[in-house]
C-alpha cells in the first residue's frame, strides 16, 4: 500500500498536499481553494525556515516541521524537489 | 645664277693653284673642342710625388655671363619678400600670367582688361587680413558655371526584428546556496573522473538513457517517498502520542507498594494485514538500530504449511512494516548479523536457508540454499550468525530436525555449507534389516552459542536432551544433559555468567543449568507448555518466559528464586504466545503470538532491578551449600548504556537516546 494512501487512512488526518519546488500543488485530497492557500503560504514558510537552518550551517538541512495550533496540526516534510503537507487533528 | 655671268675677279694675293689641286677634296672637321683650351695641363700628384699631365681637359668656353635679379617665389628669399610686401606678390603673379602672352596673341586685348580688373582686385584683397590663396583660374577662358543635380527623394527604410526572448531571472545568494553550488561542482568532477576511469560500452549508454527517461516520467508520487515516510512517522507519533510518552517516561509508581512483584504495561501492537493465518515464528531485534525488529511468520502446524513472510517493524511506525518479504515456505527462524545489521539469515520450514540484504531493493534473498547446495531435509529450527571467519567471509550456523548442524559461509555469490556435527542418539542400537547397526539421527530443535567462548555451543533435541558441543569436534559431544521429557524449545546461554544456560520445553518446565553440572540448578514448573524463554540483557538474573496460555512470566533470581515476579496475561484466551525477545537497550519486550500479532510491553521498575555488584572482585559467585541456592551475580557492568534506575531525572536522561 502506498505511503500516501496509508497516511490518508490514519485517524484524524484531514488532508494531504504534495507541493513541488515552485509552490504549485501537485496532488491533494482537499478542495481546490484550501489547497492553493495552504500551498502558497506554507511554501513561503518552509523556504524561510530552510533558509534559516542552512544559513546557520550550510551542511545542515531541514528535516521536518510541525506547526501545532489550537484546532489542528500541520506537519511539513520537505524533500529535494517536493514537500508534503499533512493536516491532522491530533486530539481525535 | 646671276653671279655666274660675272667674271670671276681674282684678288691679287690669291694663291695660285692648279686645277688638279683645285679639285682636291679637303675634309674639314667641325669639333666641339675649344681651340683656346690648353692641351698640356699638368698637375702635381701627391700620391706619386710628381707632376702628371691631365688627360681630360675641360673644353667649355664661356662667351657671356649676366647675373639676373629674379628670385623664385617659393624660395626663402622670395617668401621673405612676399611676406614684407603683399603687393609685390601680386605683381609677380601678374608677371607670370603675362608670360602666356606669346602663346595666345588674340587675347591681348583681354589682357589689358584683365589687368585692370586684377589691379582693382589687388587693392580690395590687400585689405583682407586672411592670406587666402586666390583660386588660380584661367584668365582667358574661365567662367563660373554651376549646375544642380537631381536630388533623389529620400526614403526612410526601417527593419523591425523580433526581440530576443527574455526571461526574468532572480535568485538569492545565501551562504547555503553558494555551498550547494560548490558541492554540485564537486560531484560533477567526481562523476567525470569515474566516467574516464570506467570504460563505457554502448549498452551502458543505452541503459543510462533509459534510466534517465524513467526518472523524468515518474515525477510525482514515488519521488516523495522519503518525505512521505517521515510524515507517516510524524502522523503516527501524533496518534500514538500517549503510548510513546508511556514508553519513554512512565514508571509504574505502584511497584513500590507491590513488594517484589512487577507488571507489564502493554504498549504498541504490531500487525500486518496480509499476514493472516500466519503465526509469529521468530523475533529478533536489530543491534544497530534498536527500534527495528524482525518478525518471521510461518506456521507451526504440520498440516497447514503455506507461504511465509519476513517483516520488519520499527517502533517509530507501529502501523505499517518497514520491510516486507514474502517467502514460499514458512519462516521458522531468523537472525540479524551483529555488525552488519542489514544481513538477515532466515531458516525455512522446507529446510532451506536464505540470507536477505536489507540494503538491496529486491524481494528475493541474496543467497539461498537449494537441494544441491546442502539444504536441510527437515525444517530449520534455528540460525545464528557467527563472527567472520579467517577469510573475512560471513558465516552462520543452522540446526534442523534432520540432525545436522551446518555451517554456511557466504563466499562471493554462493552459500558453501559444511556439516559441523551430526546429532545421534546415544546408546540406542537398532537392528536394521541386514543386521547392521544404524545410529538414529536425533532431531535438533534449538541451539545457542556461548557468548565468550567461541567454539562452545549447545544443541537441544527433540528427545529432550541438550548436547554441549564444540565446533572443532564433529564426532563427539562434550557433554549431554537429560534435560526434558519433551522436545527442547529453546536453549540460551546467560549473557554474563559464562557457565549458566537456560532451557525450556513443552513439558511445562524451565530449567537453569550450570554447564559443569549434569543436573539442573533451577527448575520452574509453569503448568503450561512453555513457548520461549529469554535472558534479560541488563541483568544476569532476570529472564522471561512465554507460555501457550497467553501469559508472560518474568523471573528475577536475585530477588525471588521460586516464583515469578510477574505473571501476566497479555493476549486473549486461546491465543498462544510463541516467542519473546528483550530489547537491547529499552526496557521493553516484544511478544509474538500465533495469530500474527506482536505486542510490545514495558517492564515495570521492579522487574528491572540491577543486582548490586559485590565489593572486591567484579566477578563473584556465592555458592551456598545447597546447589539449589545458586545466586548469580553479574560479571561487571558490561553494557554502559543500560542504566535502568527509577523514574528520576537522571534515569530519564539516560533512557533518552
Amino acid at each position: 500500500m502506498l505511503t500516501h494512501s496509508r497516511i490518508q487512512g490514519q485517524k484524524g488526518v484531514q488532508g494531504i498536499i504534495i507541493v513541488n519546488s515552485e509552490g504549485i500543488p501537485i496532488k491533494t485530497t482537499l478542495d481546490n481553494s484550501s489547497t492553493v492557500q495552504y500551498a502558497g503560504l506554507i511554501h513561503q514558510l518552509v523556504m524561510k525556515a530552510r533558509s534559516t537552518v542552512r544559513d546557520i550551517d550550510p551542511q545542515n538541512d531541514l528535516t521536518f516541521m510541525r506547526v501545532r495550533s489550537k484546532k489542528n496540526e500541520i506537519m511539513i516534510a520537505p524533500d529535494k524537489d517536493y514537500f508534503l503537507i499533512v493536516i491532522q487533528n491530533p486530539s481525535d | 645664277m646671276m653671279l655666274d655671268e660675272w667674271a670671276l675677279i681674282k684678288p691679287a694675293d690669291q694663291l695660285e693653284l692648279t686645277e688638279a689641286e683645285l679639285k682636291e677634296e679637303i675634309t674639314r672637321v667641325l669639333t666641339a673642342n675649344n681651340p683656346h683650351a690648353p692641351q698640356n695641363i699638368v698637375r702635381w700628384s701627391f700620391k706619386e710625388r710628381t707632376y702628371k699631365p691631365i688627360l681630360v681637359i675641360d673644353q667649355l668656353a664661356v662667351h657671356f655671363v649676366m647675373e639676373g635679379s629674379l628670385v623664385h617665389q617659393d624660395s626663402d628669399e622670395g617668401r621673405r619678400q612676399m611676406a614684407k610686401e603683399g603687393v609685390l606678390e601680386e605683381t609677380l603673379t601678374v608677371d607670370t600670367g603675362v608670360g602666356f602672352d606669346e602663346e595666345e596673341p588674340e587675347t591681348s586685348v583681354k589682357i589689358n582688361k584683365h589687368f585692370a580688373e586684377l589691379n582693382s582686385d589687388i587693392y580690395s584683397s590687400a585689405s583682407k587680413t586672411d592670406k587666402k590663396e586666390l583660386k588660380i583660374t584661367n584668365q582667358f577662358n574661365f567662367s563660373e558655371r554651376a549646375s544642380q543635380t537631381l536630388n533623389n527623394p529620400l526614403r526612410d527604410k526601417s527593419c523591425h526584428t523580433e526581440p530576443p526572448p527574455r526571461s526574468n531571472f532572480s535568485a538569492t545568494a545565501t551562504q547555503w546556496e553558494i555551498y550547494d553550488a560548490y558541492v554540485e561542482e564537486l560531484q560533477k568532477q567526481e562523476k567525470n573522473k569515474e566516467k574516464q576511469k570506467a570504460i563505457q560500452t554502448k549498452e551502458n549508454d543505452d541503459k543510462s538513457k533509459k534510466i534517465m527517461l524513467m526518472e523524468t516520467q515518474s515525477n510525482d508520487v514515488t519521488k516523495v517517498g522519503k518525505a512521505a515516510k517521515i510524515l507517516e512517522r510524524m502522523v503516527n507519533q501524533n496518534l500514538f502520542d500517549d503510548i510513546i510518552q508511556d514508553f519513554k517516561y512512565f514508571e509504574d509508581e505502584s511497584d513500590e507498594f507491590r513488594g517484589q512483584k512487577g507488571t507489564l504495561l502493554p504498549l504498541w501492537k504490531f500487525h500486518y494485514d496480509k499476514s493472516r493465518g500466519l503465526s509469529v515464528t521468530a523475533l529478533c531485534w536489530n543491534k544497530k538500530y534498536q527500534d527495528l525488529f524482525a518478525v518471521g511468520m510461518g506456521s507451526y502446524d504440520f498440516n497447514k504449511q503455506g507461504h511465509g513472510m519476513l517483516v520488519f517493524y520499527t517502533l517509530k511506525n507501529p502501523s505499517f512494516p518497514e520491510y516486507i518479504y514474502l517467502t514460499t515456505s514458512g519462516v521458522l527462524c531468523l537472525d540479524i548479523h551483529d555488525q552488519h545489521s542489514y544481513l538477515v539469515a532466515v531458516g525455512f520450514y522446507d529446510g532451506c536457508v536464505a540470507v536477505y540484504n536489507l540494503k538491496q531493493k529486491g524481494a528475493e534473498p541474496v543467497y539461498k540454499s537449494t537441494a544441491k547446495t546442502g539444504k536441510h531435509t527437515d525444517p530449520v529450527w534455528q540460525v545464528h550468525w557467527q563472527n567472520d571467519d579467517m577469510d573475512n567471509n560471513h558465516n552462520f550456523y543452522s540446526v534442523s530436525s534432520d540432525g545436522r548442524v551446518v555451517s554456511w559461509t557466504l563466499v562471493k555469490n554462493e552459500l558453501v555449507f559444511t556439516d559441523i556435527i551430526r546429532l545421534t542418539l546415544n546408546g540406542v542400537i537398532s537392528e536394521g534389516p541386514e543386521g547392521a547397526q544404524q545410529p538414529y539421527i536425533a532431531c535438533g530443535t534449538a541451539f545457542d552459542f556461548h557468548k565468550q567462548i567461541d567454539y562452545l555451543f549447545l544443541v537441544g533435541t527433540e528427545e529432550g536432551k541438550i548436547h554441549k558441543c564444540s565446533k572443532t569436534y564433529s564426532s563427539q559431544f562434550l557433554e549431554t544433559y537429560d534435560a526434558h521429557s519433551m522436545a527442547v524449545d529453546t536453549v540460551k546461554w546467560n549473557h554474563y555468567h559464562p557457565k549458566v544456560f537456560i532451557s525450556c520445553s513443552s513439558d511445562w518446565t524451565v530449567k537453569i543449568w550450570d554447564h559443569t553440572i549434569n543436573t539442573p540448578v533451577f527448575t520452574f514448573d509453569l503448568n503450561v507448555a512453555v513457548g520461549d524463554v529469554s535472558w534479560a540483557p541488563y541483568s544476569s538474573t532476570v529472564f522471561a518466559a512465554v507460555t501457550t496460555d497467553g501469559t508472560v512470566h518474568v523471573f528475577d533470581l536475585s530477588i525471588n528464586k521460586y516464583e515469578a515476579l510477574c505473571q501476566q496475561s497479555v493476549v486473549a484466551k486461546k491465543t498462544k504466545l510463541t516467542h519473546l525477545e528483550f530489547n537491547p537497550i529499552h526496557p521493553i519486550i516484544i511478544v509474538g503470538d500465533d495469530r500474527g500479532y506482536i505486542i510490545s510491553l514495558k517492564l515495570s521498575p521492579n522487574l528491572r532491578k540491577e543486582p548490586k555488584v559485590r565489593a572486591v572482585q567484579s566477578f563473584q559467585t556465592r555458592i551456598s551449600a545447597d546447589l539449589q541456592n545458586y545466586i548469580l551475580f553479574r560479571e561487571d557492568k558490561v553494557m554502559p548504556d543500560i542504566h535502568y534506575s527509577g523514574p528520576t531525572k537522571h534515569g530519564r536522561k539516560q533512557m533518552a537516546h
